[in-house]
């Protein structure tokens, strides 16, 4: 126990350097785990949900926290550098609905796989992508997760199939990575994210009857914020229960602000797959404080009013916070310690990517096809030739 | 006051012999500087004052007023029934546009860009295009599809293809690539009018950029006719056929060149289906050389069928060299800046070819 604040007090200086305000408590101190009660889910053709009981560690809390805290100050990194026109073209922020993906990969493997849409800089990371490399393809710079080519909406990982930028395609190409894992028969399953904006195309229900018809291993998870762009959802979908519209597949409505919500509803669909049963839907209700992309200011068609709301009352990070200090699973300058680590490691992440160069001209036409004698490419005229070379 | 000095000056030759042609008073006619988005948002709210069957669907065209803003204002003037929200549901919406036309009523289908008409490209062509003629003339489809083409900045790869030669391609398909606010009205307007289905590609960078607008195209029945080219700029040693923003891009290296003692004609297409083959040809015929400018990509793209079309009309003996295709990098496009900039011509890319076109 000594030992333990000799490192906190050593650790401490070498972090401020100046003097450091250290809590008269040690870690013995705090709760390692305890019991949360969380909002029930609404079930669509199925007998039982996910429970309501939790048990959260406090390495949970602070992992999850952190994970948190992380992406929502990448996105905020993001906005700032977009103002700055260091980001181009499209940049779609996730800040409001961290507690989706977060919870989702507590539920997961890194062996399981993931598709989502464009607004997929939090998955990119919950998937694995640092965020130097997330930040460096944003400014479009060689050391970029896909080296600069792809851009926000456009970034790969292991197990991670992107970034897509056509609504509602991701969908059928989730379902066709858990049709390979049950062919190739390895227990994995494939989570596949859309919005309530894209709940409506009928490629996605085309998808639910094959993967329903094949019991193929698939989650389908409606991100519900409220708003496919400008448009709300009552103004786009007949029916606004998009954990039902699955119709012959068994669907949850998930708090989607709650990260501990998300991850059980999370667990009981793995188990659902896993099992072999087929697909199973849920719908997380969650928000997003910006507007659809950078170039939507997010306020002309929901209200200052609306979004401070859902901020004071429902923000997920503060609601894990609020857990964590209500329990005594954390203190206040532990968590203000994450915050300083977090800010740092984004300013370096920033710095990354604002100073790496960009790709060289020579990558330009790299990358059209796979394992593939190289091939002339034509440039802008019959005079330049360039060459790709897989 | 720069840029309408510019557009004064491209229009050059023109706006002399129309001066000349002034009966009542020598002054310069009333100028009007107007955007190519505010040119198309008046194209659209004379039509649907006009005609009560016209109307506008697609995403955030009401409401929102338009992803571009090219619809704002039109909910407000003409409500719910006029212009209608859909949701994202291209191959839906598309086809219940198409199924409205059929009906009686006069379209006008928005893709907010035309990337997502790939999604309802089924109901393009097998239900607008080819109707007409499997009916044997029975049910003709006056529908409009209109929205950006093209390259953007920094949208990457699934946003910024260019569907002028896929749409070209189509028998049955009108296809419009206006580049100015003046082709953008008048063409619109064309379109909306004309009986049949016209694919409308529009450009996003064009959209802010103003111009000025000649008198008679201020008033309400101002229209362009499909398929007939203009020539933006008059020249004799060598002709540069585009459309859309590539014509900006020709007239820049225009200026370049002429100081080096090479007149460029500029052809601006303004559509691609039907090709104003003869206007090309007798251009071709004064130069005798031809270079095409397109952001699309190379194969089978709207240059090579120039390229076609010329080698099989008188002007093909006329040719001093073979003709030269400025095209985007057959790639698909990348994100970062530096490539970006690279994956579309530039205007040093036309003088290049110009150049080498006239082995100079």
């Amino acid at each position: 126990m000594l030992s333990n604040i000799s490192n906190v007090l050593r650790a401490g200086l070498q972090r401020n350097g100046a003097a450091v305000v250290m809590s008269a408590r040690t870690y013995a101190d705090f709760t390692p785990e305890a019991t949360f009660e969380i909002k029930k889910c609404d079930l669509h053709k199925l007998e039982d949900g996910p429970a309501t009981q939790v048990v959260m560690t406090r390495e949970e809390g602070l992992q999850y926290y952190r994970i948190m805290q992380t992406m929502r100050r990448m996105e905020l990194k993001a906005d700032q550098l977009y103002k700055q026109k260091i980001i181009r073209g499209f940049c779609h922020l996730y800040d409001g609905q961290e507690a989706c993906a977060v919870g989702i990969e507590a539920a997961i493997n890194l062996s399981d796989h993931l598709i989502t849409a464009y607004r997929a800089h939090g998955y990119t990371y919950t998937r694995g992508g640092t965020v130097k490399e997330i930040m460096a393809e944003l400014t479009g710079r060689r050391g970029g997760i896909a080296k600069g080519k792809g851009g926000s909406m456009h970034m790969y990982c292991k197990n991670f199939y992107g970034g897509n930028g056509i609504v509602g395609a991701q969908v059928p190409l989730g379902a066709g990575v858990a049709l390979a894992c049950k062919y190739f028969g390895n227990n994995e399953l494939c989570v596949s994210l859309y919005g309530d904006g894209a709940a409506n195309q009928g490629q996605i229900f085309e998808t639910y009857n094959m993967a329903a018809l094949w019991k193929l291993p698939a989650i389908f998870i409606c991100e519900n914020n409220r708003y496919g762009m400008g448009t709300s959802v009552e103004r786009a979908a007949a029916s606004t229960d998009y954990y039902k519209r699955g119709d012959f597949i068994p669907g949850l409505r998930v708090d989607g602000m709650d990260v501990l919500c998300v991850r059980e509803a999370t667990r009981f669909a793995a188990d659902h797959c896993r099992s072999g049963k087929g697909p199973i839907l849920m719908e997380l209700q969650t928000y997003r404080y910006h507007g659809h992309s950078m170039s939507d200011p997010g306020v002309s068609y929901r209200t200052r009013e609306e979004i401070q709301e859902v901020r004071g009352k429902s923000d997920p990070i503060s609601m894990l916070k609020d857990r964590m200090l209500s329990n005594n699973m954390a203190s206040v300058e532990e968590l203000k310690e994450i915050d300083v680590e977090v800010r740092k490691e984004i300013e370096d992440a920033a710095q990354f990517a604002t100073t790496d160069p960009e790709p060289p001209l020579d990558d330009l036409c790299n990358h059209i096809f796979h394992n593939n004698p190289p091939v002339d490419v034509r440039g802008t005229n019959p005079w330049t030739k360039l060459k790709s070379v897989s | 006051m720069a840029a309408s000095l510019r557009c004064f000056l491209r229009s050059g030759k023109n706006a002399v012999s129309a001066l000349g042609r002034r009966e009542f008073h020598r002054s310069s006619p009333a100028a009007v500087q107007m955007t190519v988005r505010d040119a198309l948002n008046q194209a659209m709210d004379e039509e649907l004052e006009r005609d009560e069957r016209v109307f506008l669907l697609g995403e955030e065209v009401a409401q929102y007023d338009g992803a571009y803003k090219v619809s704002r204002g039109l909910w407000k003037k003409y409500g719910d029934k006029r212009i209608i929200d859909t949701p994202i549901t291209e191959m839906g919406f598309a086809g219940i546009a198409v199924g409205a036309a059929m009906a009686g009523l006069r379209p006008i289908c928005e893709f907010m860009t035309f990337n997502f008409s790939m999604q309802a490209i089924d109901q393009v062509i097998n239900s607008a295009a080819k109707t007409y003629y499997m009916s044997a003339g029975l049910q003709p489809v006056p529908i409009v599809f209109r929205g950006p083409n093209g390259a953007s900045a920094g949208v990457a790869a699934q946003h910024s293809q260019c569907f002028a030669a896929w749409y070209g391609h189509c028998p049955g398909l009108k296809v419009v690539s206006p580049w100015n606010s003046e082709d953008a009205k008048g063409l619109l307007k064309s379109a909306i009018r004309d009986d049949n289905p016209v694919v409308f590609l529009e450009n996003e960078l064009m959209y802010g950029v103003p111009f000025e607008m000649s008198e008679e195209s201020q008033s309400k029945d101002f229209t362009i006719p499909i398929g007939k080219a203009k020539i933006e700029r008059q020249g004799s040693h060598v002709t540069l056929v585009s459309h859309s923003r590539y014509v900006s891009h020709c007239l820049d290296a225009a200026v370049v060149l002429s100081k080096e003692g090479i007149e460029c004609e500029v052809v601006n297409l303004r559509t691609i289906r039907p090709l104003d083959v003869e206007t090309i040809e007798a251009s071709v015929m004064k130069t005798n050389h031809l270079v095409t400018v397109e952001g699309g990509w190379p194969q089978f793209g709207v240059g090579a069928e120039i390229c076609a079309r010329v080698m099989e009309g008188p002007a093909f003996n006329y040719l001093d060299s073979p003709v030269t295709r400025v095209t985007g990098v057959d790639i698909p496009m990348p994100y970062a800046k530096i490539l970006e900039d690279n994956s579309l011509p530039q205007i040093k890319d036309i003088i290049l070819s110009v150049k080498k076109t006239l082995n100079v």
